[in-house]
């Protein structure tokens, strides 16, 4: 019940509106109760309301306000892509973005392939059947 | 020597706001030079003879006038044009047929035609779509292409889909008539030989593709969930 995810300064939040849909940034400092100055390697760095972020579990180690090349530094040594693409989270967001970029021919490659992996599977589940009735 | 670069002169009387400019009337008088061209010619702007007009042979006054005005019909310099191609379609391109017999069959296309319309085909023995005009307007352009390098599509326009003009026959008697219609119904030859030629080199190139081949004779259709307009084709 208690809060795990804090805002703090380090936090890696998941932009969830506007222009930086879907970008991983980090909240630099805190203006107010509703605002954060948040910045990422790839972007400007500013202010953005915490309704457009989704606190992370990761954080990193950083001072007040960093310059861009500490920010980087820090986020290399943090390992955080990393971190990031093998968590179950990160690796759901990359699968939605490859099944939404897939091409019409890659869609029936991969009705194929399902119906050949269900056939494998269905194969298998007969043998076993077979054998705990016989 | 490298021929000599000018650099673009700017205009002598710039304008301050679209309209008025820099200089006046008498600065741009200096400016011009209009002063040294009078000078050189004694005083005076130089004054060329005007060249003689070639007399017009006269015209005679008209035998008739129309009783009304007739209205001229007004000048139309258009050009007919084949229908931009979208740039998605290229030759090779992979298109999916939205109405007509074939809905929903994948195809390879060929070429755009003078009328506009797109020369495509099915393979014919993958999909059984013949060589057949198509319009941009009832196709989904796909991202997947063939290679169409070793396919000769020169010989293929408007006319050769053309319909056959029939020769008119007299009224003829019932029996005739129905022998005429029976013949008339197969395709000649020499189209079924083209559909070969062309597919011939397609239908190579198609099966260097693992999966193409089946894909091309599978047809599309809208599954649950699948969102139009958030589809990549």
């Amino acid at each position: 019940m208690p809060f795990k995810r804090y805002v703090e300064i380090g936090r890696i939040a998941l932009v969830n509106y506007g222009k930086d849909y879907g970008k991983l940034v980090v909240i630099v400092d805190v203006i107010d109760q509703n605002r954060a100055l948040v910045d990422a390697p790839d972007m400007v760095r500013g202010q953005m309301n915490f309704k457009r972020l989704t606190l992370t579990d990761i954080k990193i180690d950083i001072k007040r306000v960093p310059n861009k090349k500490t920010l980087v530094a820090a986020l290399e040594a943090a390992d955080v892509k990393n971190k990031w693409e093998s968590s179950s989270w990160g690796r759901k967001l990359i699968v939605q973005k490859k099944r939404a970029s897939l091409n019409d021919f890659d869609r029936f490659k991969i009705m194929l392939a399902k119906i050949k992996k269900a056939g494998v599977v269905r194969q298998e589940l007969a043998k076993l059947k077979k054998e705990t009735t016989g | 020597m490298a021929p000599q670069q000018r650099k673009p002169h700017v205009c002598r009387n710039p304008d301050l706001i679209r309209g008025v400019g820099k200089y006046s009337r008498s600065k741009m008088y200096h400016k011009r030079g209009l002063w040294a061209i009078k000078a050189k010619n004694g005083g005076a702007f130089p004054k060329h003879e005007k060249q003689a007009v070639a007399a017009a042979p006269s015209e005679k006054p008209p035998k008739f006038y129309p009783a009304d005005d007739v209205k001229k019909p007004l000048v139309n310099k258009r050009k007919a044009r084949p229908t931009k191609l979208r740039a998605s379609i290229t030759p090779g391109t992979v298109l999916i047929i939205l109405a007509g017999r074939f809905k929903g069959k994948r195809v390879v296309f060929l070429k755009q035609l003078t009328s506009g319309l797109l020369l495509v085909t099915g393979p014919f023995k993958i999909n059984g779509v013949p060589l057949r005009r198509v319009n941009q307007s009832y196709v989904i352009a796909t991202s997947t292409k063939v290679d169409i390098s070793g396919v000769n599509v020169e010989k293929f326009d408007d006319k050769y889909f053309g319909k056959k003009v029939e020769k008119k026959k007299k009224k003829g008697e019932g029996e005739f008539f129905e022998a005429e219609k029976e013949e008339k119904n197969t395709l000649p030859q020499d189209k079924k030989d083209d559909q070969k030629s062309v597919d011939a080199a397609l239908i190579q190139s198609i099966e260097a593709v693992p999966d193409l081949k089946s894909y091309l004779g599978a047809r599309f259709s809208l599954k649950a969930g699948m969102k139009p307009h958030e589809l990549v084709f």
